[in-house]
Protein backbone atom coordinates (compact mmCIF):
# COMPACT_ATOMS: atom_id res chain seq x y z
CA UNK A 1 0.00 0.00 0.00
CA UNK A 2 1.28 3.46 -0.84
CA UNK A 3 1.86 6.37 1.47
CA UNK A 4 -0.22 9.39 0.66
CA UNK A 5 1.48 11.62 3.15
CA UNK A 6 4.81 11.30 4.90
CA UNK A 7 5.55 13.58 7.81
CA UNK A 8 9.24 13.89 8.67
CA UNK A 9 10.73 15.54 11.75
CA UNK A 10 7.92 18.07 11.92
CA UNK A 11 8.42 20.84 14.45
CA UNK A 12 6.14 23.80 15.10
CA UNK A 13 6.26 26.91 17.25
CA UNK A 14 3.96 29.65 18.49
CA UNK A 15 6.43 32.47 19.02
CA UNK A 16 9.08 30.99 21.31
CA UNK A 17 6.86 28.17 22.51
CA UNK A 18 7.68 24.90 20.73
CA UNK A 19 4.54 22.81 20.39
CA UNK A 20 5.61 19.97 18.08
CA UNK A 21 8.97 18.43 18.86
CA UNK A 22 9.83 16.40 15.81
CA UNK A 23 7.04 14.17 14.58
CA UNK A 24 7.58 11.55 11.88
CA UNK A 25 4.65 9.60 10.64
CA UNK A 26 3.74 8.05 7.29
CA UNK A 27 0.05 7.96 6.40
CA UNK A 28 -1.47 5.51 3.94
CA UNK A 29 -3.90 6.43 1.21
CA UNK A 30 -7.60 5.68 1.74
CA UNK A 31 -7.34 5.15 5.45
CA UNK A 32 -8.66 6.95 8.49
CA UNK A 33 -6.00 7.92 10.97
CA UNK A 34 -7.11 9.04 14.40
CA UNK A 35 -4.93 11.46 16.32
CA UNK A 36 -5.56 11.31 20.06
CA UNK A 37 -3.88 12.80 23.09
CA UNK A 38 -4.43 15.05 26.09
CA UNK A 39 -5.70 18.58 25.63
CA UNK A 40 -2.97 21.01 24.64
CA UNK A 41 -0.59 18.33 23.39
CA UNK A 42 -0.53 19.77 19.89
CA UNK A 43 -3.10 17.74 17.94
CA UNK A 44 -4.69 20.74 16.28
CA UNK A 45 -1.30 22.26 15.63
CA UNK A 46 -0.19 19.01 14.04
CA UNK A 47 -2.99 18.72 11.53
CA UNK A 48 -2.87 22.45 10.82
CA UNK A 49 0.71 21.90 9.69
CA UNK A 50 -0.50 19.37 7.15
CA UNK A 51 -2.30 21.95 5.02
CA UNK A 52 -0.15 24.92 5.96
CA UNK A 53 -2.84 26.54 8.12
CA UNK A 54 -0.40 26.84 11.01
CA UNK A 55 1.50 29.65 9.31
CA UNK A 56 -1.69 31.72 9.01
CA UNK A 57 -1.39 32.68 12.69
CA UNK A 58 1.14 35.52 13.04
CA UNK A 59 4.39 34.69 14.82
CA UNK A 60 4.34 30.96 14.11
CA UNK A 61 7.08 28.82 12.59
CA UNK A 62 7.35 25.33 11.12
CA UNK A 63 10.36 23.11 10.43
CA UNK A 64 10.57 19.66 8.89
CA UNK A 65 9.10 18.08 5.80
CA UNK A 66 5.66 16.91 4.79
CA UNK A 67 5.66 14.87 1.60
CA UNK A 68 2.40 14.84 -0.28
CA UNK A 69 2.68 12.25 -3.06
CA UNK A 70 6.42 12.66 -2.93
CA UNK A 71 6.48 16.47 -2.98
CA UNK A 72 7.33 18.52 0.06
CA UNK A 73 4.42 20.88 0.75
CA UNK A 74 6.81 23.31 2.44
CA UNK A 75 9.08 23.55 -0.55
CA UNK A 76 8.16 24.34 -4.10
CA UNK A 77 4.36 24.16 -3.85
CA UNK A 78 2.47 27.28 -2.90
CA UNK A 79 0.24 27.25 0.12
CA UNK A 80 -2.91 27.88 -1.89
CA UNK A 81 -2.39 24.70 -3.94
CA UNK A 82 -1.64 22.69 -0.80
CA UNK A 83 -4.88 23.84 0.79
CA UNK A 84 -6.88 22.93 -2.26
CA UNK A 85 -5.47 19.41 -2.18
CA UNK A 86 -5.71 19.02 1.58
CA UNK A 87 -9.15 20.03 2.81
CA UNK A 88 -10.05 20.85 6.39
CA UNK A 89 -13.11 20.60 8.61
CA UNK A 90 -12.90 22.63 11.81
CA UNK A 91 -14.08 21.93 15.31
CA UNK A 92 -16.86 24.49 15.22
CA UNK A 93 -18.87 24.62 12.01
CA UNK A 94 -17.61 27.85 10.47
CA UNK A 95 -20.01 28.27 7.59
CA UNK A 96 -20.43 31.63 5.90
CA UNK A 97 -23.63 33.01 7.43
CA UNK A 98 -24.05 35.67 4.75
CA UNK A 99 -24.28 33.03 2.04
CA UNK A 100 -26.99 30.55 1.10
CA UNK A 101 -26.54 26.81 1.59
CA UNK A 102 -25.75 26.46 -2.09
CA UNK A 103 -23.22 29.29 -2.07
CA UNK A 104 -21.52 27.79 0.95
CA UNK A 105 -21.02 24.45 -0.77
CA UNK A 106 -19.62 25.97 -3.94
CA UNK A 107 -17.53 28.69 -2.25
CA UNK A 108 -14.31 26.81 -2.94
CA UNK A 109 -15.25 26.13 -6.57
CA UNK A 110 -15.94 29.79 -7.00
CA UNK A 111 -12.39 30.50 -5.88
CA UNK A 112 -11.16 28.10 -8.54
CA UNK A 113 -12.93 30.18 -11.15
CA UNK A 114 -15.72 27.69 -11.83
CA UNK A 115 -18.81 29.79 -12.57
CA UNK A 116 -21.02 27.68 -14.82
CA UNK A 117 -24.41 27.48 -13.17
CA UNK A 118 -25.06 23.91 -14.28
CA UNK A 119 -21.66 22.65 -13.21
CA UNK A 120 -21.92 24.31 -9.81
CA UNK A 121 -25.37 22.88 -9.27
CA UNK A 122 -24.27 19.37 -10.14
CA UNK A 123 -21.27 19.54 -7.85
CA UNK A 124 -23.31 21.02 -5.02
CA UNK A 125 -25.86 18.23 -5.25
CA UNK A 126 -23.14 15.62 -5.46
CA UNK A 127 -21.24 16.90 -2.45
CA UNK A 128 -24.36 17.41 -0.36
CA UNK A 129 -25.27 13.83 -1.14
CA UNK A 130 -21.83 12.60 -0.12
CA UNK A 131 -22.17 14.57 3.10
CA UNK A 132 -25.59 13.03 3.68
CA UNK A 133 -27.31 16.39 3.72
CA UNK A 134 -29.01 16.50 0.35
CA UNK A 135 -32.39 15.11 1.38
CA UNK A 136 -32.64 17.59 4.24
CA UNK A 137 -31.80 20.73 2.31
CA UNK A 138 -32.79 20.08 -1.30
CA UNK A 139 -35.86 22.29 -1.00
CA UNK A 140 -34.07 25.20 0.59
CA UNK A 141 -30.73 25.34 -1.16
CA UNK A 142 -31.05 29.07 -1.63
CA UNK A 143 -32.06 29.90 1.92
CA UNK A 144 -29.44 31.27 4.24
CA UNK A 145 -27.25 28.61 5.78
CA UNK A 146 -27.61 30.21 9.18
CA UNK A 147 -30.90 28.41 9.76
CA UNK A 148 -29.51 24.87 9.95
CA UNK A 149 -28.96 22.78 13.10
CA UNK A 150 -25.38 22.37 14.29
CA UNK A 151 -25.18 18.78 13.02
CA UNK A 152 -26.39 19.95 9.64
CA UNK A 153 -23.93 22.84 9.72
CA UNK A 154 -21.03 20.48 10.29
CA UNK A 155 -22.15 18.28 7.42
CA UNK A 156 -22.43 21.42 5.31
CA UNK A 157 -18.81 22.20 6.20
CA UNK A 158 -17.85 18.70 5.09
CA UNK A 159 -19.73 19.17 1.82
CA UNK A 160 -17.95 22.49 1.33
CA UNK A 161 -14.58 20.84 1.92
CA UNK A 162 -15.42 18.00 -0.48
CA UNK A 163 -16.52 20.34 -3.25
CA UNK A 164 -12.96 21.30 -4.20
CA UNK A 165 -12.18 17.57 -4.51
CA UNK A 166 -9.29 17.40 -2.07
CA UNK A 167 -7.19 14.27 -1.78
CA UNK A 168 -6.88 14.43 1.97
CA UNK A 169 -9.45 15.54 4.51
CA UNK A 170 -8.30 16.87 7.89
CA UNK A 171 -10.96 16.86 10.57
CA UNK A 172 -10.33 18.56 13.90
CA UNK A 173 -12.82 17.22 16.44
CA UNK A 174 -15.66 17.45 13.93
CA UNK A 175 -18.18 15.96 16.33
CA UNK A 176 -17.38 17.83 19.52
CA UNK A 177 -20.32 20.19 19.04
CA UNK A 178 -22.76 17.46 18.06
CA UNK A 179 -25.14 15.12 19.84
CA UNK A 180 -24.49 11.34 19.68
CA UNK A 181 -26.89 10.71 16.80
CA UNK A 182 -25.36 13.43 14.66
CA UNK A 183 -21.88 12.15 15.57
CA UNK A 184 -22.74 8.62 14.46
CA UNK A 185 -24.05 10.08 11.23
CA UNK A 186 -20.68 11.79 10.63
CA UNK A 187 -18.78 8.63 11.50
CA UNK A 188 -20.76 6.67 8.92
CA UNK A 189 -20.00 9.41 6.49
CA UNK A 190 -16.28 9.16 7.17
CA UNK A 191 -16.34 5.43 6.49
CA UNK A 192 -18.04 6.08 3.15
CA UNK A 193 -15.61 8.84 2.25
CA UNK A 194 -12.62 6.62 2.97
CA UNK A 195 -13.02 5.02 -0.46
CA UNK A 196 -12.07 8.25 -2.18
CA UNK A 197 -10.20 10.28 0.43
CA UNK A 198 -7.48 9.92 2.99
CA UNK A 199 -8.82 11.11 6.33
CA UNK A 200 -6.97 12.34 9.40
CA UNK A 201 -9.23 12.78 12.39
CA UNK A 202 -8.48 14.48 15.69
CA UNK A 203 -10.77 13.28 18.43
CA UNK A 204 -11.14 13.22 22.19
CA UNK A 205 -13.61 10.42 21.98
CA UNK A 206 -11.86 7.05 22.41
CA UNK A 207 -14.90 5.10 21.26
CA UNK A 208 -15.03 7.16 18.14
CA UNK A 209 -11.35 6.58 17.40
CA UNK A 210 -11.81 2.84 17.98
CA UNK A 211 -14.95 2.71 15.85
CA UNK A 212 -13.86 4.53 12.73
CA UNK A 213 -10.09 4.66 12.42
CA UNK A 214 -7.65 2.23 10.82
CA UNK A 215 -4.60 3.72 12.49
CA UNK A 216 -4.24 5.62 15.72
CA UNK A 217 -1.53 8.05 16.70
CA UNK A 218 -1.09 9.03 20.32
CA UNK A 219 0.47 12.44 20.78
CA UNK A 220 1.71 13.65 24.11
CA UNK A 221 3.40 16.93 24.84
CA UNK A 222 4.31 17.50 21.20
CA UNK A 223 5.79 14.07 20.66
CA UNK A 224 4.47 11.04 18.87
CA UNK A 225 4.34 8.36 21.56
CA UNK A 226 2.64 5.60 19.66
CA UNK A 227 1.46 5.02 16.12
CA UNK A 228 0.02 1.65 15.16
CA UNK A 229 -3.07 0.09 13.66
CA UNK A 230 -6.06 0.97 15.80
CA UNK A 231 -6.67 -2.52 17.26
CA UNK A 232 -3.00 -2.71 18.26
CA UNK A 233 -3.14 0.62 20.05
CA UNK A 234 -6.35 -0.14 21.87
CA UNK A 235 -5.70 -3.79 22.72
CA UNK A 236 -1.93 -3.95 23.16
CA UNK A 237 -0.56 -0.45 23.66
CA UNK A 238 3.23 -0.55 23.83
CA UNK A 239 3.73 2.57 25.88
CA UNK A 240 2.35 2.86 29.38
CA UNK A 241 1.41 6.51 28.72
CA UNK A 242 -0.85 5.43 25.87
CA UNK A 243 -2.42 2.76 28.01
CA UNK A 244 -3.10 5.18 30.83
CA UNK A 245 -4.62 7.66 28.45
CA UNK A 246 -6.98 5.30 26.65
CA UNK A 247 -8.08 3.59 29.82
CA UNK A 248 -8.78 6.92 31.39
CA UNK A 249 -6.08 6.74 34.05
CA UNK A 250 -4.43 9.74 32.57
CA UNK A 251 -3.28 11.37 35.79
CA UNK A 252 0.40 11.12 34.96
CA UNK A 253 0.11 12.28 31.37
CA UNK A 254 -2.38 15.05 31.76
CA UNK A 255 -1.08 18.08 33.60
CA UNK A 256 -4.08 19.54 35.33
CA UNK B 1 -32.35 52.59 32.71
CA UNK B 2 -33.74 55.74 34.28
CA UNK B 3 -31.03 57.69 32.47
CA UNK B 4 -32.03 56.11 29.18
CA UNK B 5 -35.69 56.96 29.66
CA UNK B 6 -34.71 60.45 30.76
CA UNK B 7 -32.67 60.94 27.59
CA UNK B 8 -35.48 59.63 25.45
CA UNK B 9 -37.84 62.03 27.18
CA UNK B 10 -35.43 64.88 26.54
CA UNK B 11 -35.28 64.09 22.83
CA UNK B 12 -39.05 63.89 22.70
CA UNK B 13 -39.34 67.20 24.52
CA UNK B 14 -36.99 68.81 22.04
CA UNK B 15 -39.03 67.55 19.11
CA UNK B 16 -42.20 68.93 20.67
CA UNK B 17 -40.66 72.31 21.45
CA UNK B 18 -39.20 72.69 17.98
CA UNK B 19 -42.51 71.56 16.52
CA UNK B 20 -44.35 74.29 18.45
CA UNK B 21 -41.84 76.95 17.48
CA UNK B 22 -42.21 75.93 13.85
CA UNK B 23 -46.00 76.10 14.25
CA UNK B 24 -46.73 79.28 12.22
CA UNK B 25 -44.74 77.96 9.27
CA UNK B 26 -46.31 74.51 9.45
CA UNK B 27 -49.74 76.11 9.55
CA UNK B 28 -49.03 78.52 6.70
CA UNK B 29 -47.30 76.19 4.24
CA UNK B 30 -48.00 72.62 5.35
CA UNK B 31 -46.52 70.01 3.06
CA UNK B 32 -45.97 72.44 0.20
CA UNK B 33 -43.09 73.78 2.30
CA UNK B 34 -40.99 70.88 1.07
CA UNK B 35 -41.79 71.37 -2.61
CA UNK B 36 -41.57 75.15 -2.92
CA UNK B 37 -38.47 76.72 -4.41
CA UNK B 38 -39.17 80.23 -3.31
CA UNK B 39 -37.52 81.73 -0.22
CA UNK B 40 -38.63 85.32 0.05
CA UNK B 41 -38.46 86.88 3.52
CA UNK B 42 -39.67 90.25 2.17
CA UNK B 43 -42.99 88.90 0.96
CA UNK B 44 -43.21 86.20 3.58
CA UNK B 45 -43.11 83.25 1.19
CA UNK B 46 -40.99 80.33 2.28
CA UNK B 47 -40.16 76.99 0.69
CA UNK B 48 -37.37 74.65 1.76
CA UNK B 49 -36.79 72.78 -1.49
CA UNK B 50 -33.43 74.37 -2.48
CA UNK B 51 -32.03 73.70 0.99
CA UNK B 52 -33.24 70.14 1.08
CA UNK B 53 -31.80 69.67 -2.39
CA UNK B 54 -28.48 71.24 -1.36
CA UNK B 55 -28.15 69.06 1.72
CA UNK B 56 -29.17 65.93 -0.15
CA UNK B 57 -26.86 66.38 -3.11
CA UNK B 58 -23.82 67.58 -1.15
CA UNK B 59 -24.26 64.67 1.25
CA UNK B 60 -24.63 62.08 -1.46
CA UNK B 61 -21.66 63.52 -3.30
CA UNK B 62 -19.62 63.31 -0.10
CA UNK B 63 -20.67 59.72 0.48
CA UNK B 64 -19.82 58.84 -3.10
CA UNK B 65 -16.35 60.32 -2.75
CA UNK B 66 -15.62 59.24 0.83
CA UNK B 67 -17.21 55.79 0.73
CA UNK B 68 -14.82 53.83 -1.51
CA UNK B 69 -11.74 55.62 -0.18
CA UNK B 70 -12.70 55.03 3.45
CA UNK B 71 -13.58 51.41 2.88
CA UNK B 72 -10.30 50.87 1.07
CA UNK B 73 -8.38 52.50 3.91
CA UNK B 74 -10.27 50.46 6.50
CA UNK B 75 -9.57 47.21 4.65
CA UNK B 76 -5.90 48.10 4.36
CA UNK B 77 -5.54 49.03 8.01
CA UNK B 78 -7.56 46.10 9.32
CA UNK B 79 -6.32 43.35 7.03
CA UNK B 80 -3.01 44.14 5.39
CA UNK B 81 -1.04 46.80 7.22
CA UNK B 82 1.88 45.70 9.40
CA UNK B 83 1.31 46.37 13.08
CA UNK B 84 3.40 49.56 13.20
CA UNK B 85 1.76 51.20 10.21
CA UNK B 86 -1.58 50.08 11.59
CA UNK B 87 -1.02 52.03 14.80
CA UNK B 88 0.25 55.15 13.06
CA UNK B 89 -2.61 55.20 10.57
CA UNK B 90 -5.16 54.54 13.30
CA UNK B 91 -3.78 57.47 15.26
CA UNK B 92 -3.88 59.77 12.24
CA UNK B 93 -7.44 58.80 11.44
CA UNK B 94 -8.54 59.58 14.98
CA UNK B 95 -6.67 62.89 14.83
CA UNK B 96 -8.36 63.86 11.59
CA UNK B 97 -11.75 63.06 13.10
CA UNK B 98 -11.07 65.52 15.92
CA UNK B 99 -10.29 68.56 13.72
CA UNK B 100 -13.02 71.22 14.16
CA UNK B 101 -15.21 71.84 11.14
CA UNK B 102 -14.27 75.50 10.92
CA UNK B 103 -10.66 74.55 10.17
CA UNK B 104 -11.81 72.50 7.23
CA UNK B 105 -13.94 75.47 6.18
CA UNK B 106 -10.97 77.83 6.22
CA UNK B 107 -8.83 75.35 4.36
CA UNK B 108 -11.62 74.88 1.83
CA UNK B 109 -11.92 78.58 1.36
CA UNK B 110 -8.25 79.40 0.97
CA UNK B 111 -6.85 76.25 -0.61
CA UNK B 112 -9.55 74.02 -2.06
CA UNK B 113 -11.72 76.62 -3.77
CA UNK B 114 -8.89 78.39 -5.64
CA UNK B 115 -7.56 75.03 -6.78
CA UNK B 116 -10.99 73.95 -7.96
CA UNK B 117 -11.54 77.21 -9.82
CA UNK B 118 -8.11 77.32 -11.38
CA UNK B 119 -7.42 73.69 -12.03
CA UNK B 120 -9.90 70.90 -11.42
CA UNK B 121 -13.16 72.45 -12.63
CA UNK B 122 -11.83 73.70 -16.01
CA UNK B 123 -10.32 70.27 -16.58
CA UNK B 124 -13.51 68.44 -15.64
CA UNK B 125 -15.43 70.71 -18.00
CA UNK B 126 -12.93 70.03 -20.76
CA UNK B 127 -13.20 66.25 -20.50
CA UNK B 128 -16.71 65.70 -19.16
CA UNK B 129 -18.39 68.92 -20.27
CA UNK B 130 -20.91 66.93 -22.30
CA UNK B 131 -22.58 66.14 -18.95
CA UNK B 132 -24.61 69.02 -17.49
CA UNK B 133 -23.00 68.12 -14.14
CA UNK B 134 -19.68 69.55 -15.20
CA UNK B 135 -20.70 72.68 -17.05
CA UNK B 136 -20.81 76.32 -16.02
CA UNK B 137 -18.54 79.02 -14.64
CA UNK B 138 -15.67 77.59 -12.59
CA UNK B 139 -15.86 79.61 -9.40
CA UNK B 140 -14.58 76.95 -7.02
CA UNK B 141 -17.42 77.80 -4.68
CA UNK B 142 -20.43 75.52 -4.86
CA UNK B 143 -21.73 72.01 -4.66
CA UNK B 144 -18.49 70.32 -5.73
CA UNK B 145 -16.42 72.12 -3.12
CA UNK B 146 -19.04 71.31 -0.50
CA UNK B 147 -19.04 67.63 -1.49
CA UNK B 148 -15.27 67.38 -1.32
CA UNK B 149 -14.99 69.14 2.04
CA UNK B 150 -17.74 66.98 3.47
CA UNK B 151 -16.07 63.86 2.09
CA UNK B 152 -12.83 64.76 3.82
CA UNK B 153 -14.68 65.45 7.04
CA UNK B 154 -16.67 62.22 7.17
CA UNK B 155 -14.04 59.81 5.88
CA UNK B 156 -12.19 59.48 9.23
CA UNK B 157 -15.45 58.49 10.89
CA UNK B 158 -16.38 55.99 8.18
CA UNK B 159 -12.86 54.57 8.14
CA UNK B 160 -12.66 54.20 11.91
CA UNK B 161 -16.05 52.54 12.27
CA UNK B 162 -15.53 50.28 9.23
CA UNK B 163 -12.18 49.22 10.58
CA UNK B 164 -13.70 48.27 13.92
CA UNK B 165 -16.40 46.34 12.14
CA UNK B 166 -13.84 44.47 10.00
CA UNK B 167 -11.73 43.65 12.99
CA UNK B 168 -14.53 41.93 14.85
CA UNK B 169 -15.07 39.46 12.01
CA UNK B 170 -14.10 36.19 13.71
CA UNK B 171 -10.84 34.48 12.75
CA UNK B 172 -12.79 31.29 12.07
CA UNK B 173 -14.42 32.99 9.09
CA UNK B 174 -11.08 33.91 7.59
CA UNK B 175 -9.67 30.47 8.28
CA UNK B 176 -12.64 28.80 6.63
CA UNK B 177 -11.91 30.72 3.45
CA UNK B 178 -8.14 30.23 3.66
CA UNK B 179 -8.61 26.48 4.09
CA UNK B 180 -10.54 26.41 0.83
CA UNK B 181 -7.47 27.80 -0.88
CA UNK B 182 -8.24 31.51 -0.96
CA UNK B 183 -5.59 34.18 -1.47
CA UNK B 184 -5.49 37.04 1.10
CA UNK B 185 -7.47 39.28 -1.20
CA UNK B 186 -10.08 36.58 -1.82
CA UNK B 187 -10.42 36.13 1.93
CA UNK B 188 -11.32 39.80 2.26
CA UNK B 189 -13.64 39.85 -0.70
CA UNK B 190 -15.48 36.58 -0.15
CA UNK B 191 -15.43 36.10 3.62
CA UNK B 192 -14.68 39.31 5.52
CA UNK B 193 -16.62 41.91 3.52
CA UNK B 194 -19.81 39.86 3.08
CA UNK B 195 -19.77 39.00 6.76
CA UNK B 196 -19.27 42.63 7.74
CA UNK B 197 -21.73 44.02 5.22
CA UNK B 198 -24.36 45.15 7.69
CA UNK B 199 -21.78 46.86 9.88
CA UNK B 200 -20.18 48.63 6.93
CA UNK B 201 -23.54 49.95 5.78
CA UNK B 202 -23.96 51.13 9.37
CA UNK B 203 -20.62 52.95 9.20
CA UNK B 204 -21.64 54.64 5.95
CA UNK B 205 -24.95 55.64 7.48
CA UNK B 206 -23.17 57.18 10.46
CA UNK B 207 -21.08 59.17 7.98
CA UNK B 208 -24.27 60.22 6.24
CA UNK B 209 -25.70 61.45 9.54
CA UNK B 210 -22.56 63.42 10.24
CA UNK B 211 -22.63 64.96 6.76
CA UNK B 212 -26.25 66.03 7.04
CA UNK B 213 -25.60 67.85 10.29
CA UNK B 214 -22.33 69.52 9.26
CA UNK B 215 -22.62 73.31 9.17
CA UNK B 216 -19.64 75.63 9.42
CA UNK B 217 -17.31 74.21 6.81
CA UNK B 218 -20.14 73.92 4.33
CA UNK B 219 -21.35 77.44 4.86
CA UNK B 220 -17.89 78.66 3.92
CA UNK B 221 -17.57 76.85 0.62
CA UNK B 222 -21.01 76.15 -0.83
CA UNK B 223 -21.76 79.68 -2.00
CA UNK B 224 -25.02 80.08 -0.09
CA UNK B 225 -27.42 80.69 -2.93
CA UNK B 226 -30.82 78.95 -2.72
CA UNK B 227 -31.01 77.54 -6.22
CA UNK B 228 -31.35 74.17 -7.84
CA UNK B 229 -28.81 73.77 -10.59
CA UNK B 230 -27.76 70.71 -12.53
CA UNK B 231 -24.16 71.85 -12.45
CA UNK B 232 -21.92 70.78 -9.59
CA UNK B 233 -19.90 73.97 -10.07
CA UNK B 234 -22.87 76.17 -9.22
CA UNK B 235 -23.38 77.59 -5.72
CA UNK B 236 -26.06 76.03 -3.58
CA UNK B 237 -27.36 76.24 -0.03
CA UNK B 238 -27.95 73.67 2.68
CA UNK B 239 -30.47 73.36 5.48
CA UNK B 240 -27.87 73.90 8.17
CA UNK B 241 -26.26 76.85 6.41
CA UNK B 242 -29.47 78.79 5.96
CA UNK B 243 -30.32 78.36 9.62
CA UNK B 244 -26.95 79.61 10.84
CA UNK B 245 -26.86 82.50 8.33
CA UNK B 246 -30.36 83.85 8.78
CA UNK B 247 -31.26 82.99 12.32
CA UNK B 248 -29.96 86.20 13.89
CA UNK B 249 -31.57 88.41 11.23
CA UNK B 250 -34.96 86.77 11.19
CA UNK B 251 -37.20 89.45 12.65
CA UNK B 252 -40.46 88.39 11.06
CA UNK B 253 -42.12 85.66 13.16
CA UNK B 254 -42.94 83.68 10.03
CA UNK B 255 -39.34 83.85 8.82
CA UNK B 256 -38.13 82.55 12.16
CA UNK B 257 -40.77 79.82 12.16
CA UNK B 258 -39.72 78.76 8.65
CA UNK B 259 -36.11 78.41 9.78
CA UNK B 260 -37.18 76.36 12.76
CA UNK B 261 -39.35 74.31 10.44
CA UNK B 262 -36.18 73.42 8.53
CA UNK B 263 -34.44 72.62 11.80
CA UNK B 264 -37.26 70.25 12.69
CA UNK B 265 -36.87 68.35 9.45
CA UNK B 266 -33.11 68.24 9.94
CA UNK B 267 -33.50 66.96 13.46
CA UNK B 268 -35.90 64.20 12.52
CA UNK B 269 -33.82 63.10 9.55
CA UNK B 270 -30.56 62.91 11.54
CA UNK B 271 -32.35 61.10 14.34
CA UNK B 272 -33.66 58.56 11.87
CA UNK B 273 -30.33 58.13 10.07
CA UNK B 274 -28.38 57.66 13.28
CA UNK B 275 -30.89 55.20 14.67
CA UNK B 276 -30.69 53.14 11.51
CA UNK B 277 -26.87 53.24 11.59
CA UNK B 278 -26.69 52.12 15.22
CA UNK B 279 -29.21 49.40 14.56
CA UNK B 280 -27.12 47.99 11.72
CA UNK B 281 -23.94 47.99 13.76
CA UNK B 282 -25.85 46.33 16.58
CA UNK B 283 -27.12 43.63 14.22
CA UNK B 284 -23.59 43.02 13.02
CA UNK B 285 -22.40 42.60 16.61
CA UNK B 286 -25.17 40.18 17.33
CA UNK B 287 -24.20 38.08 14.36
CA UNK B 288 -20.61 37.97 15.59
CA UNK B 289 -21.81 36.78 18.99
CA UNK B 290 -23.86 34.08 17.34
CA UNK B 291 -21.06 32.77 15.17
CA UNK B 292 -18.16 32.73 17.58
CA UNK B 293 -18.33 29.84 19.96
N1 LIG C 1 -2.79 30.85 18.66
C1 LIG C 1 -1.94 30.36 19.61
N2 LIG C 1 -1.00 31.17 20.15
C2 LIG C 1 -0.15 30.71 21.08
N3 LIG C 1 -0.16 29.46 21.55
C3 LIG C 1 -1.07 28.61 21.07
C4 LIG C 1 -2.01 29.01 20.07
N4 LIG C 1 -2.80 27.96 19.77
C5 LIG C 1 -2.36 26.93 20.54
N5 LIG C 1 -1.33 27.32 21.32
C6 LIG C 1 -0.61 26.46 22.26
O1 LIG C 1 -0.09 25.35 21.58
C7 LIG C 1 -0.24 24.17 22.34
C8 LIG C 1 -0.95 23.11 21.52
O2 LIG C 1 -2.23 23.57 21.17
P1 LIG C 1 -3.21 22.73 20.28
O3 LIG C 1 -4.38 23.58 19.98
O4 LIG C 1 -2.48 22.17 19.12
O5 LIG C 1 -3.60 21.55 21.27
P2 LIG C 1 -4.68 20.41 21.07
O6 LIG C 1 -3.99 19.14 21.27
O7 LIG C 1 -5.41 20.59 19.78
O8 LIG C 1 -5.63 20.67 22.27
P3 LIG C 1 -7.23 20.45 22.36
O9 LIG C 1 -7.41 18.99 22.53
O10 LIG C 1 -7.60 21.19 23.59
O11 LIG C 1 -7.84 20.99 21.12
C9 LIG C 1 -0.99 24.56 23.61
O12 LIG C 1 -0.04 24.65 24.64
C10 LIG C 1 -1.55 25.91 23.30
O13 LIG C 1 -1.55 26.69 24.46
MG1 LIG D 1 -7.44 21.17 19.25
Amino acid sequence: MSYKLRVEALQAWYGQHQVLKGISMPIRANTITAVIGPSGCGKSTFIRCLNRMHEVVPGTRVAGRVWLDGRNIYNGINAVEVRRRVGMVFQTPNIFPAMSIFQNVVAGLYLNGIRGRRQLQERAENCLQQAGLWEEVRDRLHDTAAGLSSGQLQRLCIARALAVEPEILLMDEPCSALDPIASIRIEELMRELKASYTIILVTHNMQQAARVSDYTAYLCDGELVEYESTPEVFIRPKDSRTENYITGRGADTRPL
Amino acid sequence: MICAIGLLGLVLLMVILIWQAAGPSIKAFGFSFFFTREWDPVHGRFGALPYIYGTLVSTLLALLLAGPVSLGAAVYVAEFAPRKIKNILGFMIDLLAAVPGIIFGLWGNFVLSPWLAGSLEPRLEHYFGFLPLFRGPATGVGMLAAGIILAIMISPLITAVSREVLEIVPASQREAMIALGATPWEVVRRAVLPYARTGIVGAFTLGLGRAIGETMALTMVIGNRPQISASLFAPAYTMTSVIVNEFTEAVEPLHLAALIHIALVLFLVTLLVNTVARLMIYLMNRRVKKWTV
